[in-house]
């Protein structure tokens, strides 16, 4: 588990932004999370740097879904202070780093499904419209 | 032990959001596990898969409009937000003010230019990179150089002047004058290194609406700009931002507990917008079942709930005595009705679709910063 890295280094250090391709990013930043102090392997706060109620809430709703998470919630303790935290408290099953990954990759899982699902209805949507303009 | 499952009766009642005359009740989602005793509400994909539905209701260009049936309010709010906040589009940053002898000043000019939504080639748009301003906080990291892939160069070069043709008496200054009116038709766009294969033809970046004024002159007067247009975020501006609106309702959910009939009916109809609530003829079998409420209103008219999609929930019937206990309002908490309105850049369902693509990008590169927590 690791230790508390709220230290003072603040070494942001840019991505590449990749002159030719890149990927599309939303920061130039790297996206570095912070554990908060005081936690240990069941119970952990986490630091997102410039995030907000967008990521906070879907990840939480996300968390909230594993049934090993006991308690999840987030907060923006400052509004003019871009953070967003975390709290992830589990039982003895999982650790708080694990279920914010699995939190993660399920959140990333309904974003495919719900790719899927829009284009899949948009596709039948044109192709009624445009028989129904033929008539 | 098999987890209970619920009767379909308690999970309508779950779904329904109850909206009364001053409040509003069972708001809280309540799908996680822990919540109902015995159940699972564990995530699962397939389970997830099953239960939600996209329907569309209109796809143009400039506005879409779709529900999503089956998600959390918590992820198509992030959704929304992410429309409205965190989709790069392309729009004017940095103008150089040649000259201006305009009535309006370069600040002025400038903050009304940068509001101008441009189009293009998407594909053009799409290969172009982020522009990095010089740093906020003095680090000497220095400011990108503009290139053809960060940057894309527009020129507005206008002088009013007199119109020699204009008729004796002619009170109209456009007619009296050659560009007394400078509209955002007058931005010209100069393609530079491959933004020439991009944006060629149609493609050319150009403003999406030709007719927004942007200044008015006189003769004499003039105006000649340099403007650099890079990617943003509507975070940052909201000039960036790719949409008008970006906005979700849930469907409204009538329910008609006691017969409505008659007069009172007619009444009722009139509480809703046209085509929610319709009368029909109370049939001669509901007013021969004893204890429907109908007995011997046969041939009557009764209210009936044709379509609640269009219902504003106004709660006026709400406020009726003689429709007190007779009806219940409220929203299905987990069907969304999304409206988004593009300004213009990308097709509006185009823009969803980037949304939850954002989303996931989001979650990805969280995630892959992860690994250095793990070591």
């Amino acid at each position: 588990m690791p230790g508390s890295v709220h230290s003072d280094s603040q070494d942001q250090s840019m991505v590449d932004a990749g002159q030719e391709q890149p990927e599309v990013p939303i920061q130039l930043d790297e996206k570095r999370i912070v554990v908060l102090p005081g936690a240990d392997e069941h119970n952990a706060s986490f630091q997102f740097e410039n995030e907000g109620h967008t990521l906070g809430n879907a990840l939480r709703y996300a968390i909230m879904k594993n049934a090993e998470v006991e308690f999840c919630g987030y907060t923006i303790p400052h509004p003019s202070d871009p953070k967003m935290h975390l709290r992830i408290q589990t039982t003895d099953q999982t650790t708080a780093l694990a279920a914010l990954e699995k939190g993660f990759s399920d959140l990333m899982d309904l974003c495919d499904v719900v790719t899927e699902k829009f284009t899949e209805s948009r596709d039948r949507f044109n192709e009624e419209s445009s028989n129904r303009m033929q008539v | 032990m098999a987890p209970l499952v619920p009767s379909q009766e308690e999970l309508q009642r779950r779904r329904i959001i109850g909206i009364n005359a001053e409040t509003v009740t069972n708001i809280p989602s309540t799908d996680f596990p822990g919540h109902w005793p015995g159940e699972s509400h564990s995530w699962a994909l397939d389970k997830f898969k099953n239960g939600f539905n996209v329907e569309f209701h209109r796809n143009d260009p400039y506005e879409a409009s779709f529900s999503l049936i089956g998600l959390d309010a918590a992820v198509a709010n992030a959704f929304r937000r992410i429309l409205m906040a965190e989709i790069p589009t392309l729009a004017i940053e940095y103008v150089f003010v040649h000259n201006n002898t305009s009535v309006i000043q370069d600040e002025v000019l400038a903050q009304r230019l940068g509001l101008i939504p441009l189009k293009g080639s998407v594909e053009g748009i799409n290969w172009m990179q982020w522009f990095r301003k010089e740093s906020e906080e003095d680090d000497g990291t220095p400011a990108d150089t503009p290139s053809d892939f960060n940057t894309v160069v527009m020129h507005l070069d206008v002088e009013c002047t007199i119109n020699a043709d204009a008729e004796p008496g002619e009170q109209d200054p456009r007619k009296l004058y050659h560009n007394a009116h400078v509209y955002a038709k007058d931005l010209t766009f100069h393609a530079v290194g491959r933004q020439e294969e991009y944006f060629a033809g149609d493609g050319a970046i150009q403003p999406v609406n030709p007719d927004i004024l942007i200044a008015k002159l006189r003769p004499g007067q003039v105006i000649q700009l340099e403007m650099h247009c890079i990617k943003g975020i509507g975070a940052d501006h909201a000039k960036f931002s790719p949409v008008a609106t970006a906005s979700y309702r849930l469907l409204p959910d009538i329910k008609i507990e006691r017969p409505i009939i008659g007069e009172d009916a007619k009444k009722f109809a009139k509480c809703f917008p046209k085509g929610v609530i319709t009368l029909e003829p109370v049939t001669s079998a509901e007013a021969s079942r004893p204890g429907s409420g109908y007995e011997g209103h046969a041939g009557e008219l009764k209210a009936v709930v044709r379509d609640a999609f269009n219902d504003t929930v106004s709660r006026e019937c709400l406020r009726h005595e003689e429709f007190q206990g007779k009806v219940k309002l409220g929203r299905v908490r987990d069907h969304f009705i999304f409206n988004v309105e593009s300004t213009g850049q990308f097709e509006s369902d185009v823009l969803f679709l980037e949304a939850v693509k954002v989303l996931k990008l989001k979650c990805a590169r969280w995630k892959r910063g992860l690994s250095d927590l793990m070591a």
